[in-house]
C-alpha cells in the first residue's frame, strides 16, 4: 500500500534518511524500531507527505506522492491516519470537537452521529466523558490517548503511530498494543508503529525494522530479530529487556 | 575603504533578506485570496475572530481616537488662538484625525494587539505540531487559519477606525468647545463645511490596506515560526515591529498615491 524508495531527508543540515526504502502491504503491520534522534519520526512525516524528501520516491497504492503540492495531497491525507508523537491535539478544541473535527472535515453534519461516534471512540481508548474537558486539562498519557482516537475516529486505511505507548502505564500501554491488533486484524487497518518499546514491539509487530544511520538497517519477523546476532540489533533490543529506559 | 565595503555588504545582505521576505509575504497574500475564492468560507472561525479583533478591540481603539482627538484638538486651540483662528480648529481637528491620526494610530494599536495576537496563536500552533495535524487531517491551513483571521481584520479594520474617527472628532470638539470655549455652532459648522467625503473614504482605503499588511505580516510571521517557545516570543514581537514599520512606510506612499488619485483635477 505504501513505499517508500530510497528517500534522502535532511533536517537542520544534519542528513537524518540517507536512503530508506520500506514497504507496507494491505493490512500489514510494520513496527520501525531504532535510537532516540535516528529520524524514525522524520519518516513518518515523510510518509504523509509533511515533509517533502530531497530525494527518493513515496507510493501509495501504485501512486507516486512526491511533487505533488500541498493541497493535492491532502485526499490521500484523508487515507492515512497518523498518531503524534506529541498528540498534536488542537488546544482551542475540546476533545469533543478535536475527535469530531475529522468527522467534520469529512462532511459528517449530524450532531447525534457525531456524539455517538466520539463516544465510541474515547470508550475504545477508555476516555469515556472528557468530551468537554479541554486538552490541556488532559494528563499527558490522556492525551496520547484522545489524540488516537482523533486518529482512527474516521477509519483511515492506514495508521502511522509515533510512539503509542510512551508514557502509558502498562495496563493502558497494553489495552493500547490491543487496540493496534485489533484495528489491523478485524478492520484490516495497515499501520506502521514507531516505537521504542520492545513489548509493544513483539506483540503487534508482523515484520520489525530497525532504522539505524538513515538506513533499514535490519528487518525480520519478532522471532528473527530475537534470534538475530548483529551487535547493533541485539543491544537495541536488549537494552531494552535490561531495563535501560529508553523513552522518547 | 575596507568599512565601506563591508557597510555596503552589510546593507545588501539586509536589503536582499527584506526583499525575500517580503516576496514570500507576497506569497502568502495571493495565495489567502486563492483560497477565499477557492474553498467555503468557515463561518464559525470567520465570526469568532471577527468577535476577538472586532468586539473585543473596541475599548482600545476608542480610547485611542478619543485621546488622540482630544489632544490634537487641544494643541491646534494653543497654537491657532494666537492668530485668532479658532474657527479652523474643528476642520483641522476632524480632516487630521479622517487622513492620519485616526487610521494610523487605529491600525499602529489593532497590530500591537490583533497581530501580536494572530502571531502568537499561529506559531504556537506550529511549534506543538497542530499545524501539521491539520495538515495531516487533509486540511489547508491556510484556508482553515489564516483565511478568516485574514478577513476578519480586513472587515474589521475600517470599521474600527470609523469608529475612532467619530469619537476622535467628538472629543475634538469637547475639547475646544467645552473646555477652552470656542463657539460650538461655528466649530461645528466649519468642521461639517471642510470636510469633505473623501477625507472619510482616505480614512477607510487606509485602514483597509494597513489591515492588510497586519494580516499578511502576523500571519507569515506565525506560520514560518522557529522551533522552540523562544521563537514564538521572538516571532511575536517581530511581527508588531515589521508591521508597524510597514504600515508607517506604506503610509507615505499611499498618502501621496491618493492625494493624487483623489484630488488630480
Ligand atoms: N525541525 C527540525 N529541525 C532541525 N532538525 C530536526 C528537526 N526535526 C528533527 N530534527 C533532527 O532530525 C533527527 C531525527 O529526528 P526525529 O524526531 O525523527 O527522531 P526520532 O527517531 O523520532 O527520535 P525519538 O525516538 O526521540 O522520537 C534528530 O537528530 C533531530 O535533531
Ligand atoms: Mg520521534
Amino acid at each position: 500500500m505504501i513505499q517508500l524508495k530510497e528517500i534522502w531527508k535532511s533536517m537542520g543540515g544534519q542528513e537524518v534518511l540517507r536512503g530508506v526504502n520500506l514497504r507496507l502491504g494491505p493490512a500489514e503491520r510494520v513496527v520501525v524500531i531504532g535510537r532516540s534522534g535516528c529520524g524514525k519520526s522524520v519518516m513518518l512525516r515523510v510518509i504523509m507527505g509533511l515533509l517533502q524528501p530531497e530525494a527518493g520516491e513515496v507510493f501509495f497504492e501504485g501512486k507516486k506522492l512526491t511533487g505533488l503540492s500541498e493541497e493535492e495531497w491532502n485526499p490521500y491525507r484523508r487515507k492515512i491516519g497518523m498518531l503524534f508523537q506529541g498528540s498534536a491535539l488542537f488546544d482551542s478544541l475540546t476533545v469533543f470537537d478535536n475527535l469530531a473535527f475529522p468527522l467534520r472535515e469529512q462532511g459528517e453534519k449530524s450532531d447525534a452521529v457525531l456524539r455517538d461516534k466520539v463516544a465510541e471512540a474515547l470508550k475504545i481508548v477508555s476516555l469515556s466523558g472528557t468530551e468537554e474537558k479541554m486538552p490541556a486539562e488532559l494528563s499527558g498519557g490522556m492525551k496520547k490517548r484522545a489524540a488516537l482516537a482523533r486518529a482512527i475516529i474516521s477509519r483511515p486505511d492506514i495508521m502511522l503511530y509515533d510512539e503509542p505507548t510512551t508514557g502509558l502505564d502498562p495496563i493502558v500501554a497494553d489495552s493500547i498494543n490491543r487496540l493496534i491488533l485489533h484495528l489491523g486484524k478485524m478492520l484490516g487497518m495497515a499501520s506502521i508503529v514507531v516505537t521504542h518499546d520492545m513489548v509493544s514491539a513483539r506483540m503487534v509487530g508482523e515484520r520489525i525494522s530497525y532504522l539505524h544511520e538513515g538506513k533499514i538497517y535490519f528487518e525480520g519477523t519478532p522471532e528473527q530479530v530475537d534470534r538475530c546476532e548483529d551487535p547493533l540489533v541485539r543491544d537495541f533490543v536488549r537494552g531494552h529487556a535490561e531495563g535501560i529506559g529508553i523513552t522518547g | 575603504m575596507g568599512w565601506a565595503v563591508y557597510l555596503a555588504g552589510k546593507f545588501g545582505a539586509v536589503f536582499t533578506e527584506s526583499c525575500r521576505t517580503a516576496g514570500s509575504v507576497f506569497i502568502l497574500l495571493g495565495d489567502t485570496l486563492r483560497s477565499m475564492v477557492q474553498y467555503r468560507i468557515r463561518w464559525d472561525q470567520l465570526w469568532e475572530q471577527m468577535y476577538f479583533i472586532g468586539i473585543r478591540s473596541q475599548v482600545v481603539v476608542l480610547t485611542t481616537g478619543a485621546f488622540t482627538g482630544a489632544v490634537f484638538a487641544a494643541q491646534v486651540w494653543f497654537q491657532f488662538k494666537r492668530f485668532g483662528m479658532e474657527s479652523a480648529i474643528g476642520p483641522t481637528v476632524s480632516i487630521a484625525m479622517c487622513r492620519e491620526l485616526g487610521p494610523v494610530l487605529c491600525c499602529l494599536l489593532l497590530a500591537g494587539r490583533v497581530g501580536a495576537a494572530m502571531a502568537a496563536e499561529l506559531s504556537s500552533m506550529k511549534i506543538t505540531e497542530q499545524v501539521d495535524a491539520l495538515r495531516a487531517l487533509g486540511v489547508y491551513p491556510t484556508e482553515y487559519l489564516i483565511v478568516p483571521r485574514f478577513l476578519a481584520l480586513v472587515i474589521s479594520a475600517p470599521i474600527l477606525t470609523g469608529l475612532a474617527l467619530v469619537t476622535g472628532i467628538g472629543c475634538g470638539y469637547f475639547v475646544a468647545v467645552k473646555i477652552f470655549g470656542v463657539d460650538g455652532a461655528y466649530y461645528w459648522d466649519n468642521t461639517i463645511k471642510f470636510t469633505d467625503s473623501k477625507d472619510v473614504v482616505i480614512a477607510l482605503i487606509k485602514s483597509f490596506i494597513f489591515a492588510v499588511i497586519i494580516a499578511a505580516i502576523a500571519c507569515h510571521k506565525g506560520m514560518n515560526c522557529p522551533p522552540g517557545t523562544a521563537g514564538v516570543g521572538k516571532t511575536t514581537t517581530e511581527a508588531v515591529v515589521n508591521a508597524s514599520l510597514a504600515l508607517l512606510i506604506v503610509n507615505f506612499f499611499l498618502t501621496v498615491l491618493l492625494n493624487a488619485l483623489l484630488y488630480s483635477n
